[in-house]
């Protein structure tokens, strides 16, 4: 049985169909890749498994039970963590702060009470932004902010990390740090499921791929089947070699778009 | 049979109205996601424009309408959008709903200055004219503003799918960055159905005044009514909003039909439109958390715990000498202004640290007031109870409101103190009609504090108390928490918080703050009264916290101190009573973008200070033992101080009984 089972999921926004009778699984200890073109459902597919977004049709099912109707805060205390693709950082918190909301969310009420055993400042250590503890959020570079939230769903040692587009904003060197770094996390028996444009590390860290592709899965199977599946080269990776076009207003649904990131900037009064 | 039909005409007459203006509130609202508090208040000071046109100044019926209609308001609308709200509506509730909530204010302000209060009349279309419907005489009025409501539904109709300008605002509804994409122009789309907007507003104010009457306060409360029907069609449907508008309309006429004209029911009629407004919302879906939206702000810095006790210590002192420097009556002034600054301190939590808005906040310290009176235990027992009892209420007024986010809590909050205001602060049961109570002055373990100076002193230890909790609450867990919340609800979903007890939680605790402090304001004053705790009065409280900075305790405290001084202000120059309010509602729409307020200002200031001074003070000055880092900021120490000692001299004596409400 899967950690994590997508099943028959639609979503409709309107008349668009986002994603179409998706089905696909995410095992403990493994690495998931899911991937496909711009718009192709990904993000969708992580809100609904997240719980941000009622599905039209299906269900999700996490160890074996049902989680379709649960809200947001029960899946996560199930074991669910997240990343976000347009990033969810606390910006005006300190990046060490970030990672303290989550250990005190994860403790709970009483918990706060007790000693943690969430080493804080490991987690910063271990994903690579110790160097940036003290800033706040809303201040360091995207790759990092991206690494933040790793280190804040992982504060809640959660069972499946659904991770979006983790490595965009990483340099060479700290991407294969990162694929390390997953590596690690799957050899500890987490499930990683990966929404991901960088097909180099796609193809070198990922157990299992899913291809999705006008909100369908159109292939299944481990890296060496994936890159040799014709319908896949002629949907995705055909182009892919060309440079990622990261062309936001295409890639997700219409709660994604405004380009906000960091600050609030309100234009001032001009009387 | 006829009555039915003359209450179910008369209910289409106010229903109509409330259609006109509460379609200009949908319209400005989806197409720039900024909800307009002050829409009603647009209304009102058009009616009175066009009562300044049409009988003061002689003009024509006609002329009048059309210069109102046609060119001031549409002006105002493009003018506000241009100049004031553009670009707010991505900012947070806190900010957007302040600076209507400014608009609001300064709109009342500045017609009061303008119009002072005297009786006008403006008189209906066709004051003659009518006819018999089934045995019900029908006025021309009623029956022009019926028609009018179809032709403004069916204008808005052709406009939105027949015209280009009408599709971009649709466009601009769904997302105003794609319509920008696409060549667009979601500026113009927003100035014009401003414009059309504040239209709408005069449009409504100038056909209800006939009948309700050329006031202040009840041509701008309209919009209460106006917000009740756009809620029913979500803010976002038209059709709908229309159908909220008569239903509503004729619910209210036929409230004051059938319902009992005696005894506590009476007030019910009165507060249909907040009833209405708060079943609409409470039947509102679960609001999405929506990803995509972060935004870290800048908050005043949080200084250490030593160094907040000491200023606490030095502000208690600092009111002690004033206790033994003045008189009776002045010292009630510090009292009152203690009294805000709790009530401020729970709108710190709230707004500043949680973002989330009240705008009924007094209205909790009334219902701690009440408590107090009622309970009759002036010791700390009685005290704390009635913070309890404010909690208790600030829980349920949260309650229903769980499922939703920002923009709602904040109307619930202002029809829960309609409700107050009108149905439970004057019932037999509490302050009665008119009525007053009385309250002792509290004794603490069993010393009592009769003397004023005395009592101060305690009120200013109790804020202090209070500040220095809340300063230690925000550098705790709770304080991380609700900075995570305000910056991204979704990341703390998906990171596991409920967030919506949390947020109950955040209200009852807020509402029992106000709580307290108008339980310690009962014992300050000996006698209050439901016009102690008017919902109005909480407006210029918010916008004065906001001003002053409602991300600090200093801001708090400051904002005490102001809002105390305003009524001393109004009453020395009566004939500037309104300009007063104008000012203090359009400074804040200036300043409401930065909710850190004069109190960071002051903050920078001496940190400026310091580094050019500090160490030269830090070296002549020996080492005391007390605050630690004393001299690393000592510029903040004049902070609370000169506020203070700001009281205005004895000749106003006689003005401690005034209240910050400005009665129309």
């Amino acid at each position: 049985m899967s950690l994590l089972e997508v099943d028959d999921v639609v979503v409709q926004f309107g008349g668009v169909t986002a994603v179409d009778h998706a089905a696909f699984t995410a095992d403990a200890g493994r690495i998931t890749g899911l991937i496909g073109p711009n718009g192709a459902g990904k993000t969708t597919c992580f809100n609904v498994i997240s719980g941000l977004q009622r599905p039209t049709h299906g269900r999700v099912l996490f160890e074996g039970r049902s989680v379709t109707r649960l809200p947001v805060h029960r899946r996560a205390r199930r074991g669910m963590g997240r990343t976000f693709q347009r990033l969810e950082a606390f910006g005006s918190l300190s990046v060490r702060d970030n990672v303290r909301v989550a250990r005190d969310i994860h403790r709970g009420l009483l918990g706060v009470l007790r000693p943690s055993a969430v080493d804080v400042d490991g987690l910063l250590e271990r994903v690579g932004i110790a160097a940036y503890a003290g800033d706040r959020a809303d201040s360091i570079p995207t790759g990092a902010a991206r690494l933040l939230e790793l280190a804040r769903c992982l504060a809640g040692d959660p069972k499946i990390l659904l991770l979006d587009e983790p490595s965009s904003g990483l340099d060479e060197s700290e991407t294969d740090a990162f694929g390390e770094l997953l590596a690690e996390l799957a050899a500890e028996g987490r499930a990683i499921l990966m929404v991901e444009h960088d097909m180099d590390l796609v193809m070198s860290v990922c157990d299992d791929i899913h291809v999705l592709d006008f909100g369908r899965v159109i292939a299944s199977g481990p890296p060496a089947v994936i890159r040799a599946d014709r319908e896949v080269q002629r949907a995705y990776l055909g182009y892919a070699d060309e440079p990622e076009d990261h062309d936001r207003a295409n890639d997700d649904t219409r709660t994604d778009l405004p380009a906000v990131e960091t600050t609030m900037s309100i234009p001032a009064v001009t009387p | 049979m006829s009555t039915i039909l003359s209450f179910t005409i008369l209910g289409l007459f106010t229903g109509a109205a409330y259609a006109i203006a509460a379609s200009g509130l949908v319209l400005t609202y989806t197409t720039t996601r900024v909800f307009n508090i002050a829409h009603g208040a647009f209304g009102m000071v058009m009616a009175f424009i066009f009562w300044d046109f049409s009988q003061r100044q002689g003009m024509p019926l006609w002329l009048s309408l059309v210069l109102v209609l046609g060119v001031v308001a549409p002006g105002t609308g493009w003018f506000v959008q241009r100049f004031v709200t553009r670009g707010l509506g991505d900012a947070p509730v806190s900010v957007s709903l302040v600076v209507t909530v400014g608009l609001f204010v300064g709109l009342i302000g500045l017609a009061q200055y303008l119009w002072p209060p005297e009786p006008r009349t403006l008189p209906p279309f066709l004051p003659d004219q009518g006819m018999e419907i089934g045995g019900t005489y029908v006025t021309a009025h009623q029956m022009i503003t019926i028609a009018l409501s179809v032709v403004v539904a069916g204008l808005l109709y052709l406009l939105l799918n027949r015209t280009r300008i009408g599709t971009a605002m649709r466009a601009a509804v769904d997302n105003p960055m794609l319509l920008r994409l696409f060549g667009g122009r979601p500026d113009r789309v927003a100035s014009l159905s401003w414009a059309i907007g504040i239209s709408l507003a005069a449009l409504a104010g100038i056909l209800l005044t006939p009948v309700i009457g050329l006031s202040y306060y009840d041509l701008t409360l309209l919009v209460i009514n106006a917000y009740a029907a756009a809620m029913l069609g979500k803010l976002k449907s038209l059709p709908l909003t229309f159908v909220g508008a008569m239903g509503l309309g004729i619910l209210q006429s036929f409230a004051v039909a059938y319902l009992p004209t005696e005894g506590n029911l009476a007030g019910l009629r009165a507060v249909v439109p907040a009833l209405f407004l708060f079943v609409v919302i409470i039947a509102m879906p679960q609001a999405q958390l929506r990803i995509g939206q972060v935004k870290g702000i800048v908050s005043a810095p949080q200084p250490s715990f030593p160094k907040s006790l000491g200023w606490g210590l030095v502000l208690v002192l600092g009111v002690a000498v004033l206790t033994a420097a003045m008189s009776d009556a002045n010292l009630l002034l510090v009292g009152t202004a203690a009294t805000y600054a709790m009530v401020m301190l729970s709108l710190v939590l709230l707004t500043g640290y949680g973002g989330h808005v009240s705008l009924a906040q007094f209205t909790f310290a009334g219902v701690g007031a009440l408590a107090y009176a009622k309970l009759d235990e002036p010791n700390l027992y009685g005290l704390l109870m009635s913070a309890l009892i404010a909690a208790l209420v600030g829980a349920l007024v949260a309650l229903p409101v769980l499922r939703l986010t920002g923009l709602y809590l904040a109307l619930a909050t202002l029809a829960f103190g309609v409700l107050m205001d009108k149905l439970v602060f004057q019932a037999d049961f509490a302050f009665g009609y008119n009525g007053t109570l009385h309250a002792e002055r509290l004794s603490v373990l069993g010393r009592s504090f009769t003397s004023t100076g005395g009592y101060v002193l305690v009120m200013s230890v109790f804020f202090v108390l209070m500040a220095v909790v809340l300063l230690q609450l925000r550098r705790g867990v709770l304080g991380r928490l609700l900075i995570a919340m305000r910056d991204s609800p979704a990341a703390c979903g998906t990171l596991g918080l409920d967030m919506r007890w949390f947020r109950v939680a955040l209200f009852g605790l807020s509402a029992g703050m106000a709580g307290l402090a108008g339980g310690l304001f009962a014992g300050l004053r000996g006698t209050i009264g439901a016009a102690d705790f008017q919902l109005f009065n909480s407006l210029p409280l918010l916008l004065l916290a906001v001003v002053c900075g409602v991300t600090s305790v200093t801001g708090a405290a400051l904002g005490g101190v102001g809002l105390m001084l305003l009524p001393v202000l109004q009453s020395s120059r009566p004939e500037l009573a309104g300009l007063v309010f104008a000012i203090l509602g359009f400074g804040a729409v200036a300043l409401g973008r930065d909710p850190n307020g004069i109190a960071n200002l002051l903050f920078g200031l001496g940190h400026r200070l310091d580094r050019r001074f500090g160490d030269r003070i830090r070296t002549a000055i020996p080492v005391l033992p007390l605050p630690r880092s004393r001299a690393d900021s000592g510029e903040d120490n004049a902070v609370p101080l000169s506020g203070l000692t700001t009281i205005p001299d004895p000749a106003h004596d006689e003005e401690v009984g005034v209240h910050v409400a400005a009665r129309g």
